[in-house]
């Protein structure tokens, strides 16, 4: 199960699959895995518990 | 035929500010006009006009024009943040801004002047450098490429360019929080917060990114490190200068950096004083509502900052662009804009006389709602009388 996650605020998503180059997190890091106070690399003004799911796929993560 | 013209208002939305945002490109040439005056006239009074025209002129605009509440309507928003005509506003300001700082550099390094007109260019070109943080503060929350990489080169001047990092990240997440260097408290005066504002800031920049770049397995001292690349800028620029126009440049390009730099820690100052989020549990935060920020809705000011001073909407949403901002009817408002605001807060008594009572006024009156200066919170609460809460102690 791969889950891709927004940010409320500024719309910055999150792909499990793909994972955040520029803030060194690596592809297949499940969101949940982040610290709590993880902030939207975008707008720092969320966090990752105030992210919101918008994609449930089946994809597994790529290599 | 009532919803049919409710809908033409929203389709057919005209900005009335549109054209009043240029005046953000007029500010830095009225500025550097110093120089060009003493030269038309060879009178050393002459240099005096662009730092009068901000420091009083601009506050009575304020005054004269008086504010503005209106918001565009919420359906109107994106067709406003898609346009980009204002995107090239800010675009056109990054040179003018780069080649006022060099004209003003160089004016200052080539001609002999008494101190008298060298202080009033030093102070017209700080104020410039100023804009340039305020241009690479809107630019800096975009998410393009560009506007980033325009942020980065305008910050660079003033070597500020880890305001970049520090307010994206830092700033937005601490903000009217006791661990945020950027925000002020009550009974703290500007001389006592710029010691914690620029050294806090740099500190605090350096750990985001240190961090960033321990995730990414990169060293720190890196071409990827965004303190660096803009530092890289800075030294470049400075070199060039320095190589033209000799060492006599140094000073000039220094104290000018400063006071640009402080145009930051002025804003920074009157833009959270006082003002405190709720700690949810140790060391987490409520999220920053209207009422943690203080606004301006004078229009002159605020056509001169990119709208700045609607800043309650900007760290409620600080990817929105600025000329979608909003007014907010219950957010803290001051009572002039923020360069008249500047003038205040360097006086001290009558910052607290004018801003305690209403900082006092919007958190009616509880204690636990005011950032207060460690050390002065149990005589505030005195000369006050305000409320502590049940099982509190004054």
């Amino acid at each position: 199960m791969n889950l891709v996650l927004q940010c409320p605020e500024c719309g910055y998503q999150y792909d499990e699959a793909k994972g955040d180059k520029n803030e060194g997190v690596a592809p297949g890091t499940p969101w949940k895995s982040l610290p709590e106070d993880y902030a939207c690399p975008s707008c720092s003004v969320r966090t990752r518990d105030d992210f919101e799911p918008v994609a449930d796929t089946e994809t597994p993560p790529a290599n | 035929m009532n919803h049919s013209a409710v809908a033409a208002t929203t389709s057919h939305f005209r900005d009335r500010k549109r054209y009043a945002w240029l005046v953000s490109l007029l500010i830095p040439v009225i500025l550097g006009s110093g120089a060009f005056l003493l030269m038309v006239t060879g009178d050393m009074r002459a240099v005096w006009l662009p730092v009068i025209f901000i420091y009083v002129g601009v506050p009575l605009l304020d005054m004269v024009l008086g504010e503005d509440q209106t918001n565009p309507p919420e359906s109107a928003v994106p067709q406003l943040e898609a346009d980009t005509y204002y995107r090239y506003i800010t675009y056109a300001a990054v040179p003018v801004l780069w080649i006022s700082f060099i004209a003003s550099v160089w004016f200052l390094s080539t001609h002999d002047l008494p101190w008298h007109a060298q202080l009033a260019l030093v102070l017209s070109c700080g104020l410039t450098g100023g804009l340039g943080i305020n241009l690479g503060h809107e630019l800096g929350h975009k998410n393009t490429a560009l506007e980033r990489w325009l942020a980065k080169i305008i910050l660079a001047p003033t070597a500020y360019g880890h305001f970049f990092i520090e307010h994206n990240r830092g700033h937005h997440r601490d903000v009217a929080t006791p661990i945020d260097p950027a925000s002020s408290r009550m009974g703290e005066t500007i001389y006592t917060f710029v010691f914690r504002e620029m050294p806090g800031a740099l500190r605090r920049a350096w750990h985001i990114e240190t961090e960033r770049l321990g995730r990414c397995n990169q060293p720190v001292w890196s071409l990827r490190n965004e303190i660096l690349q803009p530092a890289l800028i800075t030294l470049t620029l400075w070199a060039v200068l320095l190589v033209w126009l000799g060492w006599v440049a140094l000073p000039y390009i220094l104290i000018v950096s400063f006071w640009a730099n402080f145009q930051l820690t002025l804003a920074n100052y009157i833009e959270h004083y006082g003002l405190l989020r709720q700690e949810k549990s140790p060391g987490r935060y409520e999220l920053c509502q209207p009422h943690h920020s203080w606004n301006s809705n004078h229009v002159f000011s605020n056509w001169a900052l990119f709208h700045l001073q609607r800043h309650s909407d900007h760290h409620a949403h600080p990817t929105r662009r600025y000329q979608s901002l909003r007014h907010f009817e219950k957010a803290p408002q001051l009572p002039n804009g923020y360069l008249g605001m500047y003038i205040v807060c360097m006086l001290p008594p009558l910052w607290f006389w004018m801003m305690d009572k209403r900082l006092i006024q919007n958190v009616d009156g509880d204690a636990n709602r005011i950032h207060f200066q460690p050390g002065k919170r149990n005589t505030l609460i005195r000369k006050y009388g305000l409320c502590t809460g049940e099982g509190a102690t004054a």
